[in-house]
């Protein structure tokens, strides 16, 4: 009996932890998933990407600068129709006949949620605490580089004196937080804005929550200037994985998802209450070519294929790219083809190449222009290059990317049959060898801002790394002294319409110094309940995306769909489902516990 | 005369067993501080090794200018000789601080502290489950080897075993959270907690949502044990001390129960302590399919940047957990077979 003591109450732990367990998951199992209870409406968001920081200081990742897009106001905003700037804080801008001075005015009607006025000057604090202090330039130092003295002379008046002219003011990506909150903050290079719930904001959300990787809750700032959303809650909710995501989409679990994959897209075109978006996008997909890679002190470095250093070269593998091929195959009509440096959405800027300068696939003319250049084939087939060396070039892939992986095979095809070897090289991680130059050709790509000044500054010369052991701005070591000079121009001009044009001038020379060619835009491909959401506002309006806008206005528009009942009937099958085999475990745990009981009576006696 | 030098010869046999053990307790924690101490030293360099610049990384497709990438240098303390990276981080490790987490801004003890207890929870109560469940079925297994029971036991459980577990994960929320034909969707999709429970409410909350990814961790999990379980009591099938246990008249079951078992057990229980130790660490793949918020996944994301200072923390976690693991399992094999420490 001693002996038998332990035993018996070790597996009885064991039997009723197994069987409390399952009781417990199956009393629940009719508990509803979805984040809707009462006449709450919740509008559920999946997201992949952790955030960073919830300090508008530090923060860089999309997740996080959009969140801070809903919680705090910008001095300006951008048109939902065409991404024109509009008034944000501010609500009328000038600048001096110098170009150096600009005014804006300040709203009278926005409040931080804490029920204190935002004024001007929460706004100078904000841009001075970024020029003082390194730390709090972490994430958009950018931004006030050029900024000599910010002040607010009354509270609706805030005047920035430049350094030198600057196109971009009526684009300052940087949210204005409230003084008196952030003053106290000491070191602004460990301050994360994550541990006093709500955080004091004046954007349309406020935010209530935060669990690391798990959720963000936001709830309508009621007093925002522009109107309450409609929404009684806006949670971000983490799915690590997309298919995950996507069963949580079908399920009712979340009301939207992002970032689909062309498989996902397909699934989900035939669900019932569910619409997917394949809006226009704001990335280009392109090859960038090494130039041969150099820092500001004129020393090269890198170890860049010479023969990618003809201009006849380039052109060639441009010509046998079959863009229609790339998007109809690899993203399976999930794009458009690339022309220009900037995608089409952004109207104002766009610029495609026309008539001679355009390099359409002609494979043909590929293999004349190597022929003219000298580049003849071998008795093997493959072109030599005038050292005698055949031309074996090498591409940078990334190796999460499933699109660089498909569209390199498609290259190795298409340059296999100019007589030109290709090694797709990728890697986790690409940018050790693109930082040293260590690379043929790579696969590039970017997200383009309303205002394009950024893309288009990392292509100067002023961006290559001060010395080779420097990292620079630059994206692909291009530094071209034409393209130096457009850029300057475009940096200072004012006027909208002669901007744009100096920006399509900028697009025009980096296509014919053919170190970039832009192969596609990928569009922005996403899902959401129409259940749950019943009319929401894409940026463009007439087609474009709801996740990562400029604006605030998927969430701040969306309106909830009428309160339907469409989880209970599967949760009440899951609960007499779950008790039932719950009911049933028991029972049969408690017959074989019996059973053995009785069998081994006489050992025990 | 012969029961006072039996007896003489006891004394002195218990009482070398009573010197043994603390010198084998010495000699093993010895040996688990200079694992320990060399884990704190080699993870440094370790993952120096892994290409890329974390702030290019980290920066990547963000508009940033050459004077942000220096202050993050400067922030990170990249900028210092690798000498003076290596010291700053020994003085600091020796005071128990790990760093500064590059991505996330915050403390590396304070990220893991955050995210522990998820992890220990979801691998901890399937490394219990599967290992209990194995030792159950593998007993069973090679007690009437060679019969259907046996042979649809190890099938089953080498099937499984072969399963990606990131699939099966996925097909259980499709088939238990969504819901597929007559099944209805009775799970939450992932995550580990809805949200806006308290109390009582919120364990049920949690228990709900850990059913799938523990029962996935258990179905690829449990193969290990009952295999290892299963071949080391076969070893013990053929014993003498079986037959005379038999020859006393004792049933079947008690000498297996009593006899077998008992004397099958210590391979499986080194088995059982390495999984235990390999509880700190997660599973990257469970844990990205379900969305649970635990240390595998914050792995994944710390070697992707590299955040080296996160990298090198929870590589000192998960060696720290291993070398705990492996201590118990050596202080605890002594009473389990008094053979071992002597």
């Amino acid at each position: 009996m001693v002996t038998m003591a332990p035993h018996r109450s070790l597996r009885l732990l064991l039997a009723s932890a197994i069987a409390s367990g399952i009781a417990a998951t199956s009393l629940t199992a009719g508990h509803p998933a979805q984040a809707d209870e009462g006449d709450k409406a919740v509008l559920t968001v999946a997201v992949s990407q952790s955030v960073d920081s919830l300090s508008p200081f530090l923060a860089q990742r999309l997740v996080s600068t959009s969140i801070h897009r809903l919680t705090y106001e910008y001095l300006t905003n951008y048109d939902v129709k065409d991404a024109r700037p509009i008034p944000g804080l501010a609500t009328a801008w000038k600048a001096s006949p110098d170009k150096l001075t600009w005014t804006y005015t300040i709203r009278t009607n926005s409040t931080w949620s804490d029920g204190k006025k935002a004024t001007a000057e929460d706004a100078a604090w904000t841009f001075n605490k970024m020029m003082t202090d390194d730390n709090a330039a972490t994430a958009n130092g950018s931004y006030t580089a050029n900024f000599e003295k910010v002040t607010a002379p009354d509270p609706r008046t805030l005047v920035i004196k430049l350094k030198k002219p600057q196109a971009t003011m009526t684009a300052l990506d940087v949210p204005i937080v409230p003084k008196h909150i952030w003053e106290t903050v000491g070191d602004f290079s460990k301050f994360n804005n994550d541990k006093q719930f709500p955080i004091v904001g004046n954007g349309p959300f406020i935010i209530t929550d935060y669990r690391v990787d798990q959720y963000v809750r936001l709830k309508p700032n009621k007093t925002f200037w522009r109107g309450a959303p409609k929404f009684d809650e806006l949670v971000l909710r983490y799915y690590k994985d997309g298919d995950a995501a996507v069963a949580a989409l079908r399920k009712g679990e979340v009301s939207f998802v992002p970032n689909l994959t062309p498989a996902q897209a397909a699934s989900l075109k035939s669900a019932e209450d569910i619409k997917v978006n394949d809006a226009p996008g704001r990335r280009f997909y392109a090859l960038a070519t090494n130039p041969g890679a150099r820092s500001k002190d004129g020393k090269k470095f890198g170890n860049g294929h010479p023969a990618l250093l003809d201009p006849a070269v380039r052109k060639a593998l441009f010509l046998a790219v079959d863009r229609k091929t790339i998007v109809d195959k690899v993203f399976q009509g999930h794009a458009v083809e690339g022309e220009g440096y900037i995608p089409p959405r952004f109207a104002s800027y766009f610029w495609k190449p026309q008539g001679a300068q355009k390099l359409a696939h002609d494979p043909a003319r590929a293999e004349r222009m190597l022929d003219e250049a000298g580049y003849r084939k071998n008795s093997g087939g493959k072109r030599v290059g005038k050292d005698g060396r055949p031309l074996d070039f090498r591409i940078l892939c990334h190796a999460t990317d499933p699109n660089d992986k498909a569209v390199g095979k498609y290259l190795q095809e298409w340059w296999g049959k100019l007589g030109i070897g290709l090694k797709v090289e990728c890697l986790d991680n690409v940018s050790d060898p693109w930082l040293k130059g260590d690379y043929d050709l790579a696969f590039d790509g970017w997200s383009v801002n309303p205002d394009p000044d950024y893309v288009l500054s990392i292509h100067t010369c002023a961006a290559l790394p001060a010395t080779p052991k420097d990292t620079g701005a630059t994206d692909n070591f291009i530094c071209d002294k034409r393209y130096d000079e457009l850029y300057a121009k475009q940096a200072v001009e004012y006027d909208p319409a002669k901007r744009a044009q100096l920006v399509k001038q900028l697009q025009s020379r980096l296509y014919d110094t053919g170190y970039m060619n832009v192969m596609a835009y990928p569009n922005a491909v996403e899902a959401y309940r129409t259940d749950h959401i019943r009319s929401i506002t894409t940026m463009p309006q007439a087609a474009g995306n709801l996740w990562g806008q400029d604006g605030y206005w998927s969430w701040w528009s969306a309106q909830p769909a009428a309160s339907g009942d469409d989880q209970d009937s599967g949760s009440s099958a899951g609960l007499l489902i779950g008790a039932g085999s719950a009911a049933a475990l028991l029972l049969a745990a408690g017959i074989a516990f019996a059973v053995r009981r009785r069998s081994t009576a006489d050992d025990r006696e | 005369m012969t029961t006072a030098s039996a007896s003489a010869g006891a004394v002195v046999e218990r009482s070398g067993t009573a010197t043994a053990y603390p010198r084998y307790l010495a000699g093993k924690l010895g040996g688990a501080a200079v694992s320990l101490f060399a884990v704190l030293v080699t993870s440094f360099f370790l993952f120096r090794i892994i290409p890329g610049d974390p702030v290019k990384a980290m920066t990547q497709g963000v508009p940033t200018s050459a004077e942000q990438l220096a202050t993050l240098r400067r922030q990170f303390g990249l900028d210092l000789p690798l000498w003076q990276q290596f010291t700053d981080y020994c003085a600091k490790a020796l005071t128990g601080d790990l760093g500064m987490s590059y991505q996330f801004r915050a403390p590396v003890g304070e990220l893991v502290a955050q995210k522990l207890p998820a992890t220990l929870l979801l691998t901890g109560v399937a490394v219990v489950i599967y290992s209990a469940l194995g030792l159950w079925l593998g007993t069973r297994s090679a007690w009437r080897h060679g019969g259907l029971g046996d042979r649809l036991n190890t099938g089953i459980a080498l099937t499984l075993w072969s399963v990606p577990s990131f699939w099966l994960g996925l097909l259980l929320i499709i088939v238990f959270s969504v819901g597929i034909g007559p099944v209805p969707g009775m799970f939450p999709t992932g995550g580990m907690e809805s949200g806006d429970e308290t109390g009582l409410a919120y364990v049920i909350d949690v228990a709900h949502h850990m059913v799938l990814p523990v029962l996935t961790l258990v179905a690829v999990g449990y193969a290990q044990t009952l295999l290892v379980m299963r071949a080391s009591l076969l070893d013990e099938m053929g014993g003498d001390y079986l037959t005379t246990a038999r020859a006393k008249g004792l049933r079947d079951d008690l000498v297996r129960r009593r006899h077998a078992v008992p004397n099958a057990l210590l391979p499986t229980i080194t088995m059982i302590f390495i999984n235990l130790g390999h509880v700190a660490a997660g599973s990257i793949l469970v844990e990205t399919v379900f969305s649970w918020p635990g240390l595998g996944g914050l792995f994944y994301q710390a070697l992707s940047v590299p955040d080296l200072p996160l990298v090198q923390g929870l590589f000192v976690v998960f060696a720290g957990a291993m070398i705990l693991m492996n201590l118990l399992a050596d202080l605890l094999y002594p009473l389990l077979d008094p053979r071992v420490g002597r």
